[in-house]
C-alpha cells in the first residue's frame, strides 16, 4: 500500500505518524494518571473520574466565556488561567467528596466503587442541568490551533505539542511529589501500612484527602487539555473512561512506571495499526490483545512483584 | 395520570416559554384556518384513542438523559414549538393537543418500553420521537403491533418502510446523490476518501456514495474508506493517511463526540478546509455548537435544511424558535424535520377528518405542507418526504451559506435499486 | 428445632414470593405493566448470581452484563434465524439471512450462526456460552489470585471490550442496533399479550428453579466455604481447599443464571442489543443486588423489582430527578445500609415473625452471613 509515493512523502509521514503516536500516548497518560494515583496509592477506584475530567473541561469553557466577555484583550492567555482553575475546582470537589463519603469506606474498597459510580450519575445530571444537554464549544485562542511547519511537508499540530508538554510537566510533578518530597513519603507510608503510619504521627486522614484531591485535580487538568482535541458534553467523560480503565488495568496500577509503560504500549500499537488498518479494526485488535494479555498476566503487564 | 404528567412535564410547565413563542405566531397566518366547530368525538375517534371533546393526546419520545440527550434536545424543542403553535391556532379538528413526554434515556429497550406505554396506556393518537436508527428499530415492532403512528425526524440510512411510520427526515439517497453530483461538477473532484463512524447509517450511506461515485460520476474513484468506533477521539493517524493520499474530496459521516475531535484535529493538523474540499452529511448547526465554527469553516454539508435558508416561512420559524428557547439556540436539519412532524400529522388528520390511525395512514400519501421552513414538502406513498437537497458551506459563526439547491424535489427511495 | 423453624420460615417466604408474583401481580396489573415486571425479573437472575459471588464469596464482578447479554444473544440469534425465512426476506439481495447481514454485504450465514438453527442447541448455549466464558475468565484470574477491586476493573474492561466488538462487527452481530424484530419461537408468536403472559410465568418458574439451586449451594458445605473464603481466604487455602476452583465454580454458576435471565429478556422484550453488555447495565445490576441485600436471595429479588419499578415511575414523571435519585440511592445504600433491605428486615421484622411461627428463641438464622461489612 505504500507503492507510488515518493521517499520524501513517506519520510514526512513517518515523522508525523511518530508524533501522532506520541500525542496519543500523552492523552492516554494524562487520562490515566489521576486514576492511577488514587487507585495505586489508596486502593480506591474512582468511577467518577471521567466526570471530574469533564468538570475541568467545563471550567475551561467558563473561563473562556468570562475572558471573552470581560477581558477580551487577555483572551489569548486565558488557557493558563483555565488550567489552574480546572485543577483547583475538581481538586476541591474531590477533597470534599473524600471528606463526606470516601473516608467512611476505606475498609470496603468495592463499595467505594459503587458509591463513586453513584456520584458520577449525579454529576452528569448536574452538568446537564447547569450547562445544558448539548455540547458546548470551547473557544481556543488562535495561537493554540493550527500547526507548525517543520518542513514543506511535515506539519505538527500545536495542540498536540501543548498536550505533550502538559503531560510531561504533570508526570514529572507527580513523580517529584510522590518520590522526592516529604509529603510523598507520607503518602507511600500510609499506603504501605496505615496503622503504622498513623502511629508515627502521620495524619493519615489528611494524607488521604490530599491524595484524592490531587488525583481529581489532575483529572480536571486532563479535561482542560482535552478541550483542544475533543468534545465537552455532560456524558463525554464516558468516551474517555473505557480507555482509561484499560490503561490502568493493563499497567497493573501499582506503580507509576506501570501506568506510563502501559499507556505507551497501547497508544503506539494503536496508532501504528490505525495507519495500516481502519480505525475500528485497529481498536478491535488492540483490545483483544489487551484482553488476552490480561488473561495470561492478570496482575497487569508491568506490575512489580509485591508481597501482600 | 396523564393529567398530572402533562402538568409536570408537558406543555403546561413550559407555559412561560410557550407564551413567548406564541408572540411570534404570524407564522400561522399563511396557513389555512381550520374549522372551529369540533365534530363529534365518536365520529373522529372510533378506535379508543385518547381523544375527548376538546383535547387529543400525543406522545413525545426522545432521550432527555444519557448520551443521546446531546442530539435529541433540539427535536424535543421543535416538536413542542410546533404543538404550541398548532394549539394557539385552534388545535386539530378543534381539539387542543396534550403532550405526554417520555424519556428514552438513550437506551433502546427503554425506548421500546416507553413506546408501548404511550400506545397502550396513554392511547396516544400520534408519537413524535426517536433519533437513532437503533431506537427506531427497537420501537418499530411496537408501533406495528399496537397500530400507532410515529413521526421520525432524523435523516437515516433507508432500507425501511413501515405503514406506521412517517419519515420526516431524508433517506440516504436523497441526501447523498445530489451533493456528490454537485461536488463532482463544481469542484471537478475525481478522488474521494470516505470516512464514517462504525454503525449502520454511515456504512449504508458510504455504500451508496461509493456506488454513485464509481458508477455514475465520470472517471471518479474512491481511494479510501474507513470506520471508527463510536466515541473515538483520536484521528491523527487517519489524518496522516489523508495527507498521504491527497484526495480531492473527504467525505465524512462521523457522529457524536467523535465529530468534535475529528474537526479539531483536522484543523490542528494544518488541513485548511477552504482549500481541501470536505463534504459531510452528519454535521448540522447543532453539531457546530460543539465543534466550534472556526474549526469547520469552509466545509460543505449536504442537507435539506439550513437555519440561514432565506424564505419568509423559515424566518418566522427561526424567530419563533428563538423566542421560545432562547436567543442562542440554533436549528439544525433534524430539528426542522422534527418541527414538521406535528404539522404533517395535523394536516393529515384534517384531510382524513378523523384521528383513527388507519384513516390517517390512508390519508398520508400526498399530504402537502406548503409553508414548511424548508419550503414545500409532500408525503410520498412510501411514507418519506419529497424534499429538496441543499449544499451549504460552513461559516465561522456556525451557520451555513446555502450555495446550491436542487431545482426539483428529490424523490425518496428507501430501497434504491443498484445502490445495494 | 432450629432447622425445622428455618425450613418453615424459608418455605413461608418462598410461598409469599410466589403468591405475589404469580397470583397478586397478574390479577392487579394490566398486561403492559405485567410484561414490565417480567422484564425486571430477568435482571433478578443476575442478582441471584451476585448474591453467591459477591455477597457470599466476596468476588465483585462488574461484568455480569456480559453473561446476561451472551445468553440474550444466543436466544436472539435463534429467533432471528426463525424470522429470516427466505419468504420473509425476499426483498433482500440474499434472501434467507438476517436483514442486517444483507445490509453489510454478507452473502452467506457465518459458521457460528449455523448451529442456532436448532432450538435445542440454542437453549443449551444460553447457559453454556456464558459459563464457558466465565470458566476462562475465572480460571485465568482466580488461579493467579486476582481478586477485589482489581478483578472488578478487569471484568469491567472485558465488558467494554465485548461491547465494542459487538458494535464493531455489525455484519455478524447487528451492531449497535442489536438483533431486532424477533417474531416467533418455533412458530409460536411471542409478541401477543397471551404469549407474554405465558413467558411471564415461565420466567417465574425458572427464577424459582434458580432460587432453589442457589439456596441449595448456600446450604451445602460449599456455601460455607465460600463465606469462609470471603472472611479469611488464606486460612481456607492453608486448610487445604482449592480456593480458585470454588471461586470459578460459583462464578460460572452465576454466569449461567445470568445467561438464562438474558434469554428470558430477549423472549419478553423481542430484541437484544449491545447496550446490555456494557459497563452501565453491569453496575446497575450490582446495585439491584445491593439494594435488596447482598446476602439475601429473596431480598435481591425484591430489590430488583423495587429499583426498576422506581426507575419506571420516576422516569415517567420526572426523568431529570431520576438520575439524581439513582445516584443518591447508590451512595445511600453503600454508606448507610450496606446490608440492603434484607438487613432492615432482619433487624426489625424477623424477631416478630419468628415469634409468630411459634418459637421464643431468637435463632440467628444464617449466622455469619449477617456480617454487614463487605470485603475487598
Amino acid at each position: 500500500m505504500l507503492m507510488g509515493y515518493s521517499f520524501s512523502d513517506l519520510g514526512s509521514i513517518l515523522v508525523m505518524q511518530g508524533f501522532a503516536g506520541l500525542i496519543m500516548f500523552s492523552v492516554y497518560l494524562l487520562m490515566a494518571l489521576g486514576l492511577a494515583i488514587i487507585f495505586g496509592q489508596m486502593g480506591v477506584i474512582n468511577m467518577a473520574h471521567g466526570e471530574f475530567m469533564i468538570l475541568g473541561a467545563y471550567m475551561t469553557y467558563e473561563c473562556s466565556r468570562l475572558f471573552s466577555a470581560y477581558m477580551p484583550g487577555l483572551f489569548s492567555l486565558y488557557f493558563f488561567v483555565a488550567i489552574i482553575v480546572s485543577f483547583i475546582v475538581p481538586g476541591l470537589l474531590g477533597m470534599a467528596l473524600e471528606w463526606s463519603l470516601i473516608r467512611f469506606l476505606y475498609k470496603r474498597p468495592l463499595d467505594t466503587l459503587l458509591a463513586t459510580w453513584g456520584i458520577s450519575l449525579m454529576l452528569q445530571q448536574a452538568y446537564r442541568s447547569i450547562f445544558g444537554a448539548r455540547e458546548v464549544g470551547v473557544n481556543l485562542p488562535e495561537w493554540m490551533m493550527g500547526s507548525t511547519h517543520l518542513s514543506d511537508s511535515i506539519e505538527i499540530p500545536i495542540n498536540g505539542i501543548i498536550v505533550m508538554g502538559m503531560t510531561l510537566v504533570i508526570t514529572a510533578g507527580v513523580y517529584l511529589l510522590l518520590f522526592r518530597s516529604g509529603w510523598g513519603k507520607q503518602v507511600r507510608a500510609v499506603m504501605q501500612n496505615r496503622a503504622m503510619a498513623g502511629a508515627v504521627g502521620i495524619n493519615t486522614e489528611r494524607v488521604d484527602r490530599m491524595t484524592f484531591g490531587l488525583g481529581c485535580g489532575i483529572a480536571g487538568v486532563a479535561g482542560a487539555a482535552f478541550t483542544m482535541i475533543g468534545s465537552t458534553s455532560p456524558t463525554a467523560g464516558q468516551l474517555y473512561i473505557v480507555d482509561t480503565f484499560l490503561v490502568v488495568a493493563f499497567g497493573g496500577a501499582q506503580s507509576l512506571t506501570g501506568t506510563i509503560a502501559s499507556a505507551f504500549s497501547i497508544s503506539q500499537t494503536r496508532s501504528i495499526l490505525e495507519f495500516f488498518l481502519s480505525g475500528s479494526m485497529a481498536q478491535v485488535i488492540v483490545l483483544l490483545s489487551v484482553v488476552i494479555i490480561l488473561m495470561l498476566r492478570p496482575q497487569g503487564l508491568f506490575v512489580l512483584k509485591v508481597r501482600r | 395520570m396523564v393529567e398530572k404528567k402533562t402538568g409536570i412535564f408537558g406543555i403546561q410547565s413550559n407555559r412561560r416559554q410557550i407564551l413567548k413563542g406564541l408572540a411570534a405566531l404570524p407564522v400561522m397566518a399563511g396557513l389555512p384556518r381550520l374549522a372551529q366547530a369540533a365534530s363529534a368525538t365518536s365520529a373522529v375517534n372510533t378506535t379508543g384513542l385518547a381523544v375527548t371533546d376538546d383535547t387529543v393526546t400525543v406522545g413525545i419520545l426522545h432521550s432527555i438523559t444519557g448520551t443521546m440527550a446531546i442530539s435529541e434536545t433540539g427535536s424535543v424543542e421543535a416538536e413542542k414549538l410546533a404543538i404550541a403553535q398548532i394549539n394557539a391556532s385552534g388545535g386539530v379538528l378543534g381539539r387542543q393537543i396534550k403532550v405526554v413526554q417520555e424519556d428514552g434515556a438513550s437506551d433502546w429497550p427503554t425506548f421500546a418500553e416507553k413506546a408501548r406505554k404511550l400506545l397502550e396506556n396513554d392511547k396516544c393518537a400520534a408519537v413524535f420521537g426517536c433519533w437513532t436508527s437503533a431506537s427506531r428499530k427497537a420501537v418499530l415492532p411496537v408501533f406495528e403491533q399496537y397500530n400507532g403512528m410515529l413521526y421520525y425526524p432524523t435523516f437515516y440510512e433507508g432500507l425501511e418502510q413501515s405503514r406506521n411510520v412517517i419519515y420526516t427526515g431524508q433517506e440516504a439517497t436523497q441526501q447523498i446523490l445530489a451533493g456528490l453530483d454537485w461536488v463532482s461538477r463544481e469542484k471537478k473532484a475525481k478522488t474521494y476518501y470516505l470516512l464514517g463512524s462504525d454503525y449502520i447509517w454511515p456504512r449504508t450511506a458510504n455504500k451508496i456514495a461509493r456506488k454513485h461515485i464509481e458508477g455514475h460520476l465520470k472517471d471518479s474513484k474512491v481511494i479510501g474508506e474507513e470506520y471508527f468506533p463510536l466515541g473515538h477521539t483520536q484521528f491523527n493517524s487517519v489524518i496522516n493517511k489523508i495527507k498521504l493520499h491527497k484526495p480531492d474530496v473527504i467525505y465524512a459521516i462521523i457522529v457524536g463526540g467523535s465529530n468534535v475531535a475529528f474537526y479539531k484535529q483536522l484543523k490542528a493538523a494544518g488541513i485548511d478546509l477552504s482549500k481541501q474540499t470536505l463534504m459531510t452529511i452528519s454535521v448540522t448547526e447543532d453539531e457546530i455548537l460543539g465543534i466550534g465554527g472556526e474549526n469547520i469553516a469552509g466545509a460543505y454539508a449536504c442537507m435539506k435544511y439550513f437555519q440561514s435558508l432565506d424564505n419568509p416561512a423559515n424566518k418566522e420559524f427561526v424567530a419563533a424558535f428563538k423566542k421560545m428557547w432562547g436567543e442562542n439556540s440554533v436549528i439544525g436539519d433534524v430539528t426542522q424535520a422534527a418541527y414538521l412532524g406535528p404539522w404533517l400529522w395535523k394536516l393529515t388528520v384534517e384531510k382524513a377528518g378523523s384521528f383513527d390511525i388507519n384513516k390517517v395512514i390512508d390519508a398520508s400519501p400526498g399530504v402537502e405542507f406548503k409553508n414548511a421552513p424548508e419550503g414545500y414538502v409532500r408525503i410520498h406513498p412510501n411514507h418519506h418526504l419529497w424534499s429538496r437537497t441543499l449544499v451549504g458551506q460552513a461559516r465561522t459563526d456556525g451557520q451555513f451559506n446555502v450555495i446550491y439547491q436542487t431545482p426539483d424535489l428529490m424523490e425518496p427511495n428507501p430501497f434504491p435499486v443498484g445502490y445495494q | 428445632m432450629k432447622s425445622l423453624l428455618r425450613d418453615r420460615k424459608t418455605a413461608l417466604f418462598v410461598l409469599v414470593l410466589v403468591a405475589i408474583l404469580a397470583v397478586i401481580l397478574p390479577l392487579v396489573l394490566e398486561p403492559f405493566r405485567l410484561n414490565l415486571v417480567g422484564k425486571y425479573l430477568t435482571y433478578a437472575f443476575v442478582a441471584l448470581g451476585l448474591v453467591l459471588c459477591w455477597g457470599d464469596a466476596g468476588i465483585l464482578s462488574l461484568g455480569q452484563g456480559i453473561f446476561f447479554g451472551l445468553g440474550g444473544y444466543c436466544m436472539a440469534m435463534f429467533l432471528k434465524l426463525q424470522a429470516s425465512t427466505p419468504e420473509a426476506t425476499k426483498i433482500q439481495s440474499t434472501p434467507g439471512i438476517p436483514d442486517f447481514m444483507d445490509w453489510n454485504q454478507i452473502t452467506t450465514l457465518p459458521w457460528f450462526w449455523q448451529p442456532f438453527h436448532s432450538l435445542a442447541f440454542s437453549i443449551v448455549a444460553v447457559a453454556a456460552v456464558p459459563m464457558l466464558l466465565a470458566l476462562i475468565i475465572g480460571l485465568s484470574m482466580f488461579k493467579r489470585r486476582v481478586g477485589g477491586t482489581y478483578f472488578a476493573i478487569i471484568t469491567q474492561a472485558i465488558a467494554s471490550i465485548l461491547t465494542i466488538l459487538i458494535i464493531g462487527q455489525q455484519g455478524y452481530t447487528g451492531g449497535v442496533n442489536g438483533i431486532t424484530d424477533l417474531r416467533t419461537l418455533n412458530g409460536w408468536d411471542i409478541r401477543t399479550d397471551h404469549a407474554k403472559l405465558i413467558l411471564y410465568f415461565v420466567t417465574i418458574a425458572l427464577l424459582l428453579v434458580c432460587l432453589g439451586g442457589a439456596h441449595f449451594i448456600r446450604c451445602s458445605k460449599l456455601g460455607r466455604i465460600l463465606v469462609a473464603m470471603r472472611e479469611r481466604e488464606d486460612r481456607v487455602r492453608f486448610s487445604g481447599y482449592d480456593v480458585a476452583s470454588f471461586k470459578t465454580f460459583v462464578f460460572c454458576f452465576a454466569a449461567a443464571m445470568a445467561g438464562i435471565g438474558g434469554a428470558m429478556f430477549t423472549l419478553q422484550v423481542g430484541f437484544m442489543s449491545p447496550s446490555f453488555v456494557g459497563i452501565v447495565p453491569s453496575i446497575e445490576m450490582v446495585i439491584y443486588c445491593a439494594v435488596g441485600g447482598r446476602t439475601s436471595l429473596l431480598g435481591v429479588i425484591y430489590g430488583t423489582l423495587l429499583v426498576n419499578w422506581a426507575r419506571t415511575s420516576f422516569s415517567e414523571t420526572m426523568p431529570q430527578v431520576w438520575m439524581f435519585a439513582m445516584g443518591a440511592l447508590f451512595v445511600f445504600i453503600v454508606v448507610v445500609l450496606p446490608g440492603g433491605l434484607a438487613s432492615l428486615y432482619r433487624t426489625y421484622l424477623d424477631p416478630y415473625i419468628s415469634r409468630l411461627l411459634g418459637s421464643s428463641s431468637k435463632a440467628p438464622v444464617h449466622a455469619g452471613r449477617e456480617a454487614d461489612h463487605a470485603n475487598g
